[in-house]
């Protein structure tokens, strides 16, 4: 054996918090290769948000799930934050959309050439993901696994351990730092080979087996990032919007007017640190919810239409008047007294 | 305190996860070993979070405090490499 055979390699991890990054590393770990695990930030990978605000969630455990699995397998976990380049990887997909507003290809694509700029600044030899051949339908194609090693510079450099047997030998294996035998064959949608494998290794608890923390491939997400971007006259957007749209309920009352409404006290909470960013509603007469407006009232019905949605979800929505307090951003606040609205009143096309 | 010590603090109240984690990352980068942070956060999810990530990285919690709704962690900084 030389001396370079002997020498440990090193490799990054691209960890989700998934199973698959978790039994992608593992293998490789087993082959005696010093890994550390990466895990970008693109503002849409919001699940800990959630599980953070709303307490509906508050049996979850509130755990960052890539944190969890570095330490389940005694790695450094290094979480960067992409936020601002992720904006041109969603605005502008290469390769479109997949059935929602997900760019998965682009995505992928994009966080492994990240992972590419790594590993260079870091002095590591090959990059690993939990990728298995035709696991899914955008990024994870037999025919779309080579995009993303070409147009993300990881070329060879990329090995996928649980599909590797399935894919032509990466640098990793030809150079013997890693033994292709001991790498897998999986593919498919089939969750069976990696429960096994993850049997094998004694992996009890883990997260989202079939991944996906997206929030790009959630249809209610989707339809509220579209409302947003149909009604805005640019398309950027601010972490602050897209935390957002995860938050209340969303009735879009005009182009230029959607109001946020709590929907339990977890989120009300939440919201209230955002009300020297928008103009806010809520009720003093009864208990309930804190609306927040995005835009502007262009007449006094869309006012009157607001107090009365948020009078109904307040607890006085039976009562024949709710008084409501509106906060201007600089502070200043006016009361109003108003009946709530009909549950038939409110018009389905408003709800986003 | 040591005289080679020095207490830094980081405000990340109204962030949620994971950036608590990712300011509390790009903070303790930038000190020295020996150095305190206190880190204080209005997300829950920090309370757990945040130690995970100084235990994998080598770094030391020494004091976790709730104040309303403010967790105020202590790390003391662990620069290994």
């Amino acid at each position: 054996m030389n001396q370079q055979q002997k020498q440990q390699r090193k490799a990054v991890a691209l960890v989700s918090g998934g199973l698959d990054s978790m039994l992608a590393v593992k293998v490789i770990q087993e082959q005696g290769v010093h890994v550390e695990g990466i895990n970008f930030f693109t503002g849409f990978c919001v699940e800990g948000h959630t599980h953070a605000v709303r307490k509906k969630h508050k049996d979850k455990q509130k755990r960052n799930n890539a944190l969890w699995v570095a330490e389940q397998l005694g790695i450094k976990l290094h979480i960067v934050d992409v936020v601002e380049e992720y904006k041109d990887i969603l605005l502008n997909p290469v390769h479109g959309y997949g059935k929602n507003i997900n760019p998965c290809l682009d995505c992928k694509t994009f966080m492994v050439k990240k992972a590419v700029e790594w590993i260079k600044e870091h002095d590591f030899d090959f990059i690993i993901t939990g990728e298995v051949v035709g696991q899914r339908p955008m990024s994870q194609r037999r025919e779309t696994m080579p995009i993303v090693e070409k147009e993300s510079g990881g070329n060879d450099l990329l090995v996928r351990p649980l599909s590797a047997q399935q894919l032509p030998p990466t640098l990793a294996e030809r150079e013997g730092w890693l033994d292709r035998e001991k790498l897998y064959d999986f593919s498919g949608r089939t969750r069976k080979p990696q429960m096994a494998l993850a049997a094998q290794f004694g992996f009890k608890d883990y997260a989202q087996p079939a991944g996906g923390c997206c929030m790009l491939t959630d249809e209610n997400y989707a339809v509220k990032l579209q409302d947003m971007w149909t009604n805005r006259p640019s398309r950027d957007y601010e972490l602050d919007d897209i935390i957002m749209l995860k938050m209340g309920r969303h009735f879009r009352l005009a182009p230029h007017l959607k109001i946020i409404i709590g929907r339990e006290e977890g989120e009300n909470n939440f919201m209230q640190g955002y009300k020297s960013q928008f103009v806010s509603i809520f009720p003093t007469s009864h208990p309930g919810a804190l609306c927040l407006v995005d835009g502007e009232f262009k007449a006094d019905q869309e006012l009157n239409q607001a107090l009365a949605l948020v009078a109904r979800y307040s607890q006085g929505k039976n009562s024949p008047e709710v008084t409501l307090n509106v906060r201007q951003m600089d502070g200043t606040e006016q009361e109003y007294n108003i009946a709530p609205m009909a549950a038939d009143a409110i018009k389905k096309e408003w709800l986003v | 305190m040591s005289n080679n010590q020095t207490e830094h603090q980081l405000d990340a109240r109204r962030l949620l996860c994971p950036l608590p984690v990712i300011r509390t990352q790009d903070a303790v980068n930038k000190l020295h070993s020996g150095d305190l942070l206190i880190v204080t956060s209005t997300d829950p999810g920090a309370k757990m979070d945040i130690p995970t990530w100084c235990r994998i990285n080598g770094h030391e919690v020494i004091d976790i405090k709730e104040r309303e709704h403010e967790i105020i962690i202590t790390i003391k900084v662990n620069q290994q490499d």
